[in-house]
Parts: C-alpha cells; structure tokens; sequence
C-alpha cells in the first residue's frame, strides 16, 4: 500500500484520537451517579429536601489542595430533635466520600468547617439527617484552577 | 514521619448554655493513597480517619474522616457548655495510633 496524503491524515487523526482517549480513561473518577448513590444510601431512601441546610464552598478554588468548606443545618437541636450527621460528598473525586459530621445534642448548633482536597472542578453535595428521619441537601458547584490530588 | 502536633483553641471561659466554637488542627501528611513516587509506585494510604471530641465523657462532636480531607486537617465546630469542665479531643490514625489533647473551661 502505498501512503498517500490522504491516507496519513486519516491515521494521524486516529492516533491522536487514540491518545486522547488513553489520557481521559487513566485515572479512575468518581462519577455523578457515583457521588449519587452514596447520597442515597446516607439518606437511606427518603428523598432528601432542599433547604435547612446550608453548604458553604468558594465559587472558584484556586488550589484544589486546600478547599474550605463549611456547613450549617438549622435546628433546635434538642433531644428530640437534632441533626444526627452530615456527610459531605464529591462527584469528581477518585472516590465521592469526603468527610462525615457527627452531631449530638451536646454540640449546641450542626455547623462545621473543615479543608478539603478537590482534583478538578466539580460539585460538592452535602446531606444532613436528623433525629426525626428528616433529610436535606445542598450542592455547590466549585472551579478548581489546580487540582488536589497529586499523582 | 514528623512529629504530630494537634491544637485545640477553646475560649477559657463560657456562660452556662452558652454555645461556643472549637477550632483544631493537627499536623498529620493525610497521604491519600493517590500519589506515586519518582520510581511509579504508589504510595499506601495513612489518613487520620476519625476525630472526637468528648466533654466530661459525653460525646459532644465526632467524624470520620475520608482522604479527601486536607493535610494538616482543620475543624471546626461548636459545642454547649452548661458546666465547667474538660474536653477531650482524639485523633485515630490509620496505623493505629491515637492522639489526644485536653482543654479546661471554667464557668463565667
């Protein structure tokens, strides 16, 4: 066979799409239905609501290695009726779970603050659930400019 | 490894139902299981993957800790203070050490 213009173009097009395709599979990311269906098994089954709850999250995080977050859920926060965890979640980390707030009535208000590691821009979910079976979620989408996970 | 050093900040003293705030930080490297040194291989995991806090031996706040939390991890959170006392923070290692810290408070 005898190599024409043509005929190199086509290969050179296809190996290229070859090499892009090999980087996009390298590492394994979470995916949103990932990140999903943990946020369903911490909400176990119920339907989480918006609102109450409040996640806090830079719009664009330059250094995706320190990420703060905070996030507060409105309750009484009584015997009979506190938020028992929150769990915060990533959809566009090698795996989605980040970190999990465990309250009791003794911690007076269900807000924390804490750092996190993002690898690339992506959306950070955060679920609480109460005492009384409640759950409710927020979602902030955050830009990293570099990402956090090294590698 | 360096050595740990956590810090705990905690107001010397409350009112009684008073609802204060608690920040600590712990060096820790929280290697992630991600990485790979120069030669490719990966490096193990070793996060601190839990944390509690206790005042007078009542849970206050506790949480596990997954390795997408931040070297040297910060938290923060509140607690109420009906009484003087002391707090106690721990810190679990993935390789099985504990580290702790005490603070006092006193009633206003």
């Amino acid at each position: 066979m005898t190599i024409t213009r043509r005929s190199m173009l086509t290969l050179s097009v296809g190996a290229a799409i070859g090499v892009v395709a090999g980087v996009r599979s390298g590492p394994a990311a979470a995916s949103a239905e990932d990140a999903m269906a943990k946020v369903m098994e911490f909400a176990g089954g119920s339907e989480p609501a918006t609102g109450t709850i409040t996640l806090d999250a830079p719009e664009i995080a330059e250094n995706g290695n320190t990420v703060p977050i905070s996030v507060s859920v409105e309750s009484p926060m009584t015997d009979g009726d506190y938020v028992e965890s929150v769990a915060i979640f990533a959809d566009g980390n090698p795996s989605p779970e980040v970190i999990t707030f465990n309250f009791t009535p003794m911690s007076g208000e269900a807000s924390a603050t804490t750092r996190m590691r993002l690898a690339k821009t992506q959306n950070v979910i955060a679920v609480a659930k109460t005492s009384t079976g409640q759950v409710f979620m927020d979602k902030k989408e955050v830009k990293v400019t570099i990402g956090g996970c090294g590698g | 490894m360096a050595a740990v050093k956590p810090r705990v900040k905690v107001p010397k003293s409350a009112s009684a139902g008073e609802v204060i705030t608690i920040k600590t930080l712990i060096s820790h490297p929280m290697e992630s299981g991600q990485r790979k040194d120069n030669d490719g291989n990966a490096i193990p995991r070793q996060i601190i993957n839990k944390f509690t806090c206790e005042f007078n031996g009542q849970m206050v706040f506790s949480c596990d800790i997954d390795p997408a939390v931040s070297a040297n991890p910060y938290l923060e959170f509140t607690a109420k203070v009906n009484e003087a006392g002391s707090f106690k923070f721990t810190w679990v290692d993935d390789d099985g050490s504990v580290y702790t810290d005490e603070k006092e408070i006193a009633l206003k």
